[in-house]
């Protein structure tokens, strides 16, 4: 398949990137708001294509555990879920991680907390960047806020997995993954051979055809000295991924009186009320966080230096709001608007919570 | 170039489906688009509305305040959308069923009879992409048919497709309504 331009929702973007980036393996449980990844993944049948699997699991539980074991023998897996499955998913995340093994995660943020609604939400920035499942660990989270970012993460998702045998997470919300918008599809990336996975992968579970030692993938190890020695070499890595992989995006902040943070679709949101406000006479500019774990602390500090205050909107009740504080050690006001439950604000909501709680 | 237009109605009028053929028919003319549901668990009888953006230029916000063309197509649409037009923009309503019409003089308003038209052509599915006539009519940003045409081949399933003739006279039929 060549490179393709072409009209869809962020949800089926993501099967078609998964199939487009090589991925070897899809196992999901339908839920609203990204029910459309599996049921476009049924549709576009890969496995007669590329020979991608793609299997509706009878759990989210059972998913995340089939990725498990996919991921242990070298193979490029991954699974959605929304919220309540992603809740559902975290032990198993938490083993991936434990045990150092590559996998993509997409999380499509819906209202909650329990079921919730199926409206966009933010609410799982902690569940997604400070652990979700037990242990010190960190996922590589991934915010997309277009639905050509849903497609690039796809491809960038898996590159740092592999890259850090680490698990990464695309933490989307219900905006970007219902809305429609021109996208770019990459070429067909061909999937790995045994060999090629071999080669990258030396610690697979795969077979051991070469007569090779026995690899033996798990997170359990019983003696607390050497789970110490574990937990250091997770910590070393998740240091390296700090100083390597920190992403945003920095819109006018140079100019600007005061800042806005913001992540995912909200940004866009804000960059409109950013305009609004410049009619007003109000300079904003806009640091968007594109890693939110790794959290760019250094960019926004520089960002911070000479604003009059910040102001984060994020679709909770004010989670991200705490790395932004940590970021600027509170060396400015820092306030935060959000709405809850599925609600979306407006662009003029926005502008106003700025003009109340940070211009006055 | 930027029209930021919002279709509202009730679920099963092909308000979403209209959106999507719009934003496929802009996509096919080198536009930037975007399109974003009002999505609720309701799949008929329920509302629904859609925002559709097209631009020359990269999309800030798929979500608005304020539109420079509404389409409302019952009165709790209307009732909702009319006031949110931007001053010097249009608002196009379907007048069956509706009991309270909008009173603004800052905006253009077309009434329109679109079930009448459509019942014209014979077949009551193509009532959206009257309506979609209409606006094309009326939209400062004039969308060239071919890229139209253009855009219901990618919107539609082939087998659908044979079809698209009658989508045409339907979107020709919509014209008709802003000339009366």
């Amino acid at each position: 398949m060549k490179e393709e331009v072409r009209l869809m929702k962020g949800n089926e973007a993501i099967a078609h990137a998964a199939i487009r980036y090589g991925c070897d393996g899809y196992f999901g449980y339908p839920i609203t708001p990204q029910s459309e990844v599996l049921e476009t993944l049924e549709e576009l049948m890969p496995w007669e294509t590329t020979g991608m699997v793609v299997l509706q699991a009878e759990s989210e539980v059972a998913a995340i555990n089939m990725v498990y074991g996919g991921a242990a023998s070298g193979k490029a897996v991954m699974t959605s879920s929304s919220s309540p499955g992603v809740s559902l998913k975290q032990e198993g995340i938490s083993y991936i991680a434990a045990a150092s093994l590559p996998a993509l995660i997409l999380n499509v943020m819906r209202g909650g907390p329990g079921l919730g609604t199926i409206q966009p939400s933010q609410a799982d920035y902690f569940q997604a960047t400070k652990g979700g499942g037990h242990g010190d660990y960190h996922l590589i989270v991934l915010a997309p806020s277009t639905v050509q970012e849903m497609v690039d993460f796809v491809g960038l998702g898996f590159d740092l997995a592999f890259k850090y045998t680490n698990p990464a997470m695309i933490l989307a919300d219900g905006i970007v993954g219902q809305m429609m918008e021109k996208v770019v599809l990459p070429a067909q990336r061909p999937r790995r051979t045994e060999e090629e996975i071999r080669k990258q992968c030396p610690w697979a579970a795969d077979g051991r055809k070469d007569g090779r030692k026995r690899n033996v993938v798990t997170s359990l190890e019983l003696e607390s000295a050497r789970m110490e020695v574990i937990n250091h070499q997770l910590q070393a890595r998740y240091r390296e991924i700090e100083k390597n992989e920190t992403r945003w995006e920095e819109i006018d902040v140079e100019d600007a009186d005061y800042l806005i943070v913001a992540f995912g679709s909200i940004a866009r949101i804000c960059t409109k009320a950013k305009e609004l406000a410049a009619e007003k006479g109000i300079k904003v500019g806009i640091v968007r966080p594109i890693t939110l774990w790794p959290f760019p602390t250094e960019a926004i500090a520089r960002a911070a230096k000479g604003k009059k205050g910040i102001l984060c909107v994020e679709l909770n009740a004010g989670q991200m709001i705490e790395d932004v504080r940590l970021a600027v050690h509170d060396s400015l006001p820092v306030e935060h608007f959000g709405r809850l439950g599925g609600i979306i604000p407006s662009p003029d909501e926005v502008v106003k919570a700025l003009e109340e709680k940070i211009v006055k | 170039m930027k029209e930021e237009i919002i279709i509202a109605g009730f679920g099963g009028q092909g308000v979403l489906s209209m959106g999507k053929i719009l934003a496929y028919s802009g996509l096919m003319d080198d536009k930037e688009v975007t399109w974003m549901p009002s999505y609720g668990p309701e799949q008929r009888g329920g509302t629904a509305n859609v925002t559709v953006i097209l631009s020359d230029e990269k999309i800030s916000s798929p979500v608005l305040d304020s539109f420079d063309n509404v389409i409302a197509l019952n009165q709790q649409s209307l009732d909702k959308f009319a006031p949110k037009v931007k001053p010097g923009g249009i608002l196009i309503y379907d007048t069956n069923g509706i009991h309270n019409h909008p009173k603004r003089d800052d905006i253009t308003i077309y009434p329109i009879d679109a079930m009448e038209a459509t019942l014209e052509i014979g077949n009551s599915k193509a009532y959206n992409m009257v309506v979609m006539g209409a606006l094309l009519e009326a939209m400062n940003y004039k969308l060239p048919m071919e890229n139209v045409i253009k855009g219901l081949k990618k919107s539609l399933p082939e087998r659908h497709h044979k079809l698209i003739p009658l989508n045409e006279q339907a979107i020709e039929k919509g014209r008709t309504l802003l000339k009366k």
